[in-house]
């Protein structure tokens, strides 16, 4: 990147009078970018100014005013009022499992449509990035039904059905996110030399052992940049929670906060509190492991 | 697929070791394939399309999703109650076309996303992209910035943007000062306006998706391209247009998928504004209101999602086919 801002200046700076266009292109950019960052800020600053506000003083005041004074206090209502903790747990209960489930399955599937020659392993492929395309309002009649039909034992599901129950929710995410993972996983490991399974088979590696102690390891930063993709992308599910659950007490957080905005309709700075709370996992993720996350994103995309 | 290319005594003859490459598979081998395999497969056909299936089948049918269906043609003119789970044909797609009245203007929402999207949102994400590929002073901060949203459930962004839109405490009205009750703009009521205001919520969004896909692209390409390019005496413009953005084809592809498919499936965000009604209507809102609301309409919300299905296979198709045409050449040709 530096090579190429050299090179762009350099040719300018010896045709002389022309020196100055780069400084002033810079400068555009530098104004538009700090612009675009302050209007890409606002609402989340404001949402989290309201949030630190007391409800009395925005009463008084209105939400728009200067604070008088600034507190945690409708963080810690929102948090003890509208029962997050549990919601939270149910998050956790879906994400987790999901997320593993999902690159298990994904890992297994990509490395025998890569190494083993099925006959029909492009067309699966395809079968799988395509399913992983569509709308999730294009399967949904069907699976609402299906949902109901499948009765499970209660450890697994407290409804004894599949529907309003939390496996059916890791149920649906993963098969929607399989189709994904897998293409991703795939192009990661064709990207494996050849010699190295030519090696293990020397060595008399069966193909359990290619997956497990070979291929797996090597896709090591691949699944480590898809679990950051998945977590924020299963936590921040919202259509299936709504549609495949009719309880709200089972509902993960994003979808809660839903039923919660009701609840506190006439408390906004308590709304704005429990969406800031709400949005922390993400923002965790976010700040701990943008790398990842940037390269899960970079991996589905980089196919040349 | 791979493997033969390394041994020397199968080059030029691809058919036939790819039969004894199975072959040489141990029992235990197979055991393992058929789990890996069949695991997946199974999940895939039972929740994914297996329903789609289904959704085509329901959407020939009359139901209301109580008591069975039945392979009785609908009769004419019989109470709804005594001609349910019957055989329809076409009427669903007939009624929904004619007569319900959220229908064309769902399509018409649908589009209108998708060209902000296509014309807005995917520009101004490639702007940001390319203003901050080119190393400038503090540009991590600004990815990083422009990025935040698209770590945000789409629920949120809509609980967050409240406080940006509301009538009587929102941050724009106020600030403009039309917040009372003579004046107020409802920005987020008001059907004319509704969409509008959400699709500036969507685009908030989607612009930061947009450019860190066409970050990696722009890492990914060959320095060298475009020294020669400035060499040639081109300018900037010149030089991303001519040599740089024709080299990002394949992230060109993911992104314009990306732009259909998000447009598409858009749903969260006017959900979480007024359940898409009152000018916020979507296809995506009136499949699920037509199932899961007290009158299920089983068979006509599922008409409405094989709509939604025939549209989005058009950009599915071509992403197919633009990745996976190059995988059944042979791999030299690569």
């Amino acid at each position: 990147m530096t090579a190429q801002t050299i090179h762009r200046t350099t040719p300018r700076a010896s045709a002389g009078g022309r020196r100055k266009a780069p400084r002033w292109g810079q400068l555009a950019s530098q104004a538009f970018l700090i612009s675009a960052c302050v209007l890409w800020l606002l609402p989340i600053a404001f949402a989290l100014y309201v949030s630190l506000r007391p409800y009395s003083e925005t009463q008084k005041y209105g939400y728009v005013s200067m604070p008088h004074h600034l507190t945690l206090k409708n963080f810690s209502d929102a948090w003890t009022q509208s029962d997050m903790l549990h919601y939270f747990w149910n998050s956790v209960l879906i994400t987790v499992p999901s997320v593993i489930i999902v690159l298990a399955l994904a890992s297994g599937l990509a490395f025998v449509l890569t190494r083993v020659n099925v006959k029909i392993n492009v067309a699966l492929l395809i079968v799988f990035t395509a399913g992983n395309l569509l709308p999730q309002q294009v399967i949904i009649t069907p699976l609402y039904r299906i949902f109901l039909q499948i009765h499970l034992p209660t450890f697994l599901a407290g409804s004894g059905l599949l529907y309003n129950s939390i496996t059916g929710l890791i149920v649906i995410n993963v098969a929607f996110q399989l189709g994904f993972c897998t293409f991703v996983l795939s192009n990661y490991m064709k990207s494996i030399p050849d010699e190295m399974y030519e090696a293990a088979l020397v060595d008399g590696a069966g193909l359990w052992t290619r997956f497990r102690k070979l291929t797996v390891p090597l896709c090591r930063p691949a699944l480590a940049a898809l679990a950051t993709l998945l977590t924020t992308w299963i936590y921040n599910d919202f259509f299936w929670a709504i549609t495949l659950m009719s309880s709200g007490d089972k509902r993960p957080v994003t979808s809660a906060l839903a039923n919660l905005q009701g609840q506190f309709v006439s408390n906004q700075n308590l709304i704005a509190a429990a969406a800031m709370i709400a949005a922390i996992p993400t923002l965790v993720v976010y700040v701990l492991l943008q790398k990842q996350f940037i390269a899960g994103l970079a991996l589905g995309s980089s196919k040349g | 697929m791979t493997d033969h290319e390394l041994d020397p005594a199968t080059v030029g003859a691809p058919r036939a070791p790819r039969r004894r490459r199975l072959g040489r598979l141990s029992g235990r081998d197979k055991a393992v394939v058929a789990v890996l395999l069949g695991l997946p497969i199974l999940i895939d056909l039972v929740f994914i399309w297996g329903p789609t299936l289904g959704t085509i089948g329901l959407s020939f049918t009359k139901w209301n999703g109580v008591g069975g269906l039945s392979t009785k043609t609908c009769q004419p003119n019989v109470p709804s109650i005594l001609n349910n789970g019957c055989l329809y044909g076409v009427q669903n797609y007939h009624q929904a076309a004619t007569i319900y009245p959220e229908f064309w203007p769902a399509v018409r929402h649908n589009l209108i996303w998708l060209a902000v999207f296509v014309f807005f949102a995917t520009p101004l994400g490639m702007l940001f992209a390319v203003l901050i590929d080119r190393g400038i002073k503090g540009s991590r901060m600004y990815q990083s910035i422009l990025f935040l949203p698209v770590m945000l459930s789409l629920a949120l962004v809509g609980i967050i943007w409240e406080f940006m839109y509301s009538q009587n405490y929102g941050l724009i009205n106020t600030v403009i000062g039309h917040n009372h009750n003579g004046n107020a703009i409802d920005w987020l009521g008001n059907p004319k306006l509704n969409l509008w205001s959400v699709l500036v919520e969507a685009t908030w969004r989607q612009a930061g998706y947009v450019m860190v896909l066409y970050l990696a692209g722009l890492k990914a390409v060959d320095p060298q391209l475009r020294e020669a390019a400035v060499m040639d005496g081109t300018n900037a413009w010149q030089t991303f247009w001519k040599v740089v953005f024709p080299v990002m084809r394949p992230i060109n592809i993911v992104v314009m998928v990306v732009t259909v498919i998000e447009s598409l499936r858009a749903f969260d965000l006017v959900y979480i504004t007024n359940k898409g009604i009152n000018g916020l209507e979507l296809l995506s809102v009136l499949v699920t209101s037509n199932i899961v609301g007290e009158t299920q309409r089983v068979g006509f919300g599922s008409a409405l999602g094989v709509v939604l299905l025939v549209i989005s296979l058009v950009p599915i198709c071509t992403f197919l086919y633009l990745t996976f045409r190059r995988e059944s050449q042979p791999k030299g040709a690569r």
